[in-house]
């Protein structure tokens, strides 16, 4: 009862039809090349930074940079702690950190939990763009109208001081916070929000209690990524909080931010090999790796976040 | 699981939720006040004179036409060298990977590089394209410079967009006897192209305003000429906002102003486009 | 594993003189858990053969099996043989592009290209350099489908702008302008109307004459009324595959009969 195919005889044999398709490999070929730009981006960096910092190393016990407490690798006589580096930079995110949190996430709660849809889609763009405004901005925005008002309100003030840069960068990092919290927390199920108010509990109770507690991986991984952000932040840090290495806690005093220091040098003419040099391979691989453990953090929690929900 | 006075509960709900209130339209309005900040300084300055004349000692006569103009041409090179390969990346990830293992330490590599600090990209720039490819302070340094820098936004939000492509279209191209190119340059790229778009407006947008591995290739020498060639040197917008916002003298910070005014316009301008775009496919679909 | 219930016995396998199609002791796993154990079974050339069973048996698994569009879900392999005319399709030098091209499919949801119609049925034969004038092909594939008197005026309009039952004979369309030797249809009329059932239907009747249609469905007298075989699976397994009369009037196994007259389960 079978007969043959109606067209096409049966003579064109499927199994020698398999072509190496050419095109289609060099195709794959590229394309995989330039997926794999991304790995030699990293490992790049890390050769580029692996190379100075280890001469410098040699030249400056690692612990000593780790740890000192006196950074002058310009002056005579040389000192290489990083610390007063570290603690300025400390300065300007916790200092960023109290500011863009609570209000971040306030902010994120009013947008997912309170705000009208309209209100929302009128605010969430403007968040986003917001995010989009440039550092150098933010720079600006502190020596020409925080500093100002600063002095003011406390006469001490130096012309750079920490604080200013410090406000300008929690408002630089509060759009991206509130962003990301609204997205979590509207990644709460609402059957969940339905559970909580049918026990009678209050829009507040609700909101505290259940809500931002089941969304707090995706809250906290903002909170983190903003923090990375603002330990990476250059140019407003570098305009306005100045160039003075300081063990300080005082904000309103001058200090200096990793990122500044870096830039200081680059601004400089300092010859290629020297030591002076090496310190900004040895400063920018300290950031490097700060930065990358917070962000690798980051991920964790939010991949755990993503299980829950998904 | 509550208990206690209702009516108190209410009164700290209410609260609460004037609080949240509160606090995120002061935090709005506090921007705005720093734009209007901003755009009263530098109005004063902003005419077509300030458009194009080159930078000066004298605040009267200083201008931005060679930071717009390197500003174009570090843009339009950085678009050049991020955006095929910023997508070729994503398509591979997307359609092609089959090892789950490589696309996964792909996957997690590119979101690591995404928070990298833009200053570390500089020191590669300064390291790598400046230094010894030898390409100096050019246009096309700091374009690869940028285009590092940017990629990881872009193959992420290309990489969202094709994923929003219905598996129904790829399957029914398969069914018609198709190779995987086939299928992405016939479906997935057409139905994917508004959102790659926008994500690759929204990160050239932020190649535009960024400053510091700019300044670290060396770009804050003084320009005052409009880059001829892919290999002149060039300063940007961002450049000669710091150039100016570092000198002590006011008029130089009301440049600074005049000059932020510029930069926010051009990227508000293209935050808008990919705006419409985005909504332009929303009703479409 | 519990639900491993073997065939009470095993069925006389159909043989044709010239199958177009035959599987082998063909079994489809999901990582580890096999959706198709150990099915054997030949389709008759020129015919139409429905695959009916209970929800999750494995026959969508199946039917992707013959044009190799399980090849797209990483998670499932495959052990055993399907001979296409005698040949292995899934053989180290046989190319999956070029099964896809003499196998087609239409699938349970409309899924037209967001294109023109007239690019829906043309981008195959386009894309595989057929020779020919393809707006002649496009008129052709179109009357086939009986869907040409419909949208001869629109072949430029968007196909999402078409009805369900429309689209779903805008895929079938499709399938045939690639002029194909086989066409697999997954529930192509779940998601339509009696009326436009009932013109598919009528279609592959028409169509039989010159393809090779394997169709799964859930609908009962639809697989009487249009198929010349039916297999029954369930769980994966393969109780029974004999002519459609046979299968629906005097069943082999009990649980063939349960299942056909609604008693299943
Ligand atoms: N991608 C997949 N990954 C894992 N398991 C799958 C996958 N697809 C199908 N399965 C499982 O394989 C079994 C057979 O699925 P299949 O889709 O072939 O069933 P079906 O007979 O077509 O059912 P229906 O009539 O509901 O379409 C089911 O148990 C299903 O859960
Ligand atoms: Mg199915």
């Amino acid at each position: 009862m079978g007969q043959g195919p109606s067209h096409s005889g049966a003579a064109d044999s499927l199994l020698k039809k398999r072509k190496f398709r050419l095109k289609e490999e060099a195709i794959k070929t590229i394309l995989f090349l330039c997926a794999i730009l991304s790995v030699v981006t990293t490992i790049s960096i890390i050769v580029v930074l692996g190379k100075e910092t280890f001469p410098f190393f040699q030249d400056v016990p690692i612990l000593d940079f780790l740890f000192g407490t006196e950074w002058t690798p310009l002056l005579v006589p040389r000192s290489f702690g990083v610390l007063p580096l570290v603690s300025g930079t400390l300065l300007i995110v916790v200092g960023a950190a109290l500011i863009a949190i609570p209000i971040g996430l306030a902010s994120g709660i009013y947008l997912a939990e309170y705000a009208s849809d309209r209100v929302r889609s009128v605010v969430k763009p403007i968040l986003e763009i917001l995010v989009g405004i440039p550092t150098v901005v933010y720079g600006y925005f502190a020596i020409s109208f925080v500093t100002p008002l600063l002095r003011v309100v406390f006469p001490s003030t130096n012309i750079f001081n920490a604080a200013s840069a410090s406000i300008v960068v929690s408002i630089m990092v509060l759009p991206m916070v509130a962003s990301l919290c609204d997205d979590a927390i509207r990644a709460v199920p609402s059957s969940l929000r339905q559970g909580a108010y049918a026990l009678g509990a209050t829009s507040f109770e609700v909101t505290t209690r259940v809500v931002v507690p089941a969304s707090l991986s995706g809250v906290v991984a903002s909170f983190v990524l903003a923090i990375s952000r603002a330990i990476g932040e250059t140019m407003a840090v570098t305009l306005a909080a100045g160039a003075t290495p300081n063990m300080t806690l005082n904000p309103l005093e001058s200090i200096q931010t990793m990122t500044a220091y870096i830039v200081q040098v680059s601004l400089g003419d300092t010859p290629a090999g020297s030591v002076e040099y090496q310190t900004i391979f040895a400063v920018a691989t300290l950031l490097f790796v700060i930065t990358l453990s917070m962000n690798v953090i980051a991920h964790r929690v939010l991949r755990r976040f993503r299980e829950v929900y998904e | 699981m509550i208990s206690g006075n209702l009516e108190k509960r209410h009164k700290i709900a209410r609260a609460f939720r004037v609080l949240c209130a509160t606090v995120t339209w002061a935090s709005i309005a506090v921007l705005a006040v720093l734009l209007a900040h901003v755009s009263f300084e530098g109005f004063r300055w902003l005419d077509l004179g300030f458009l194009t004349s080159f930078p000066s000692r004298f605040p009267e006569q200083a201008g931005i036409k060679s930071a717009l103009m390197g500003t174009l041409w570090l843009i339009s090179f950085t678009a050049l060298f991020s955006v095929p390969v910023g997508v070729a990346a994503a398509i591979y990830l997307e359609e092609y990977a089959e090892d789950s293992r490589v696309s996964r330490f792909i996957e997690v590599n590119i979101a690591n590089l995404a928070g990298v600090p833009s200053i570390v990209y500089g020191i590669l720039g300064l390291v790598i394209f400046v230094r010894f490819f030898a390409l100096g302070r050019s246009v096309v340094a700091g374009s690869l410079t940028m285009s590092l820098l940017i990629l990881p936004v872009i193959i992420i939000t290309a990489r969202e967009a094709i994923r929003a492509v219905p598996g129904s279209i790829r399957q029914a191209a398969f069914a018609l006897g198709t190779t995987r190119w086939q299928v992405v340059r016939a479906h997935v790229l057409p139905s994917a192209l508004p959102g790659i778009m926008t994500g690759v407006i929204l990160a050239l947008s932020r190649a535009i305003g960024e400053t510091a591995p700019l300044v670290m290739i060396g770009a804050l020498t003084y320009v005052a000429f409009v880059p001829e060639g892919p290999m002149d040197a060039f300063t940007a917008l961002p450049i000669q906002i710091f150039n100016w916002a570092s000198r002590p003298q006011q008029e130089f910070h009301q440049l600074a102003a005049a000059a932020i005014v510029v930069l926010l316009t051009v990227m508000l301008l293209m935050n808008a486009i990919a705006v419409i775009i985005r909504h332009r496919t929303e009703r479409t679909r | 594993m519990n639900t491993d219930v073997m065939p009470e016995e095993v069925h006389d396998a159909m043989t044709f003189e010239k199958p177009i199609l035959e599987a082998e002791n063909v079994t489809i796993r999901y990582v580890d858990q096999p959706a198709v154990r150990d099915v054997s079974l030949s389709i008759a050339a020129n015919k139409i053969t429905a695959i009916i069973g209970p929800s999750g048996c494995g026959k969508s698994t199946l039917l992707r099996a013959f044009n190799r569009m399980n090849d797209f879900i990483p998670e499932a392999n495959m052990s055993g043989h399907i001979l296409y005319l005698g040949e292995d399709l899934y053989s180290k030098n046989t190319d999956p592009v070029e099964v896809r091209r003499r196998i087609g499919m239409v699938f349970q949801k409309p899924n037209p290209f967001p294109k023109s119609i007239s690019r829906n049925v043309s981008w195959g034969p386009s894309i595989n350099g057929y020779a020919g004038e393809s707006s002649e092909r496009v008129e052709k594939s179109l009357r086939k489908a009986a869907l040409w008197d419909e949208v001869k005026d629109r072949l430029n309009d968007s196909a999402t702008g078409l009805s369900g039952g429309q689209q779903q004979r805008l895929c079938i369309a499709r399938a045939l302008a690639m002029e194909p030797e086989i066409i697999l249809m997954d529930e192509p009329c779940s998601a339509l109307d009696p009326v436009s059932t009932s013109r598919i239907e009528d279609l592959m009747l028409e169509l039989k004459e010159h393809y090779t249609i394997v169709i799964v469905t859930h609908n009962m007298q639809q697989a009487a009324r249009v198929s010349d075989y039916t297999a029954f699976l369930e769980n994966g397994n393969l109780i029974e595959y004999g002519e459609t009369d046979q299968v629906f009037t005097r069943p082999a196994q009990k649980r063939t009969e349960e299942y056909v007259t609604g008693r299943f389960g």
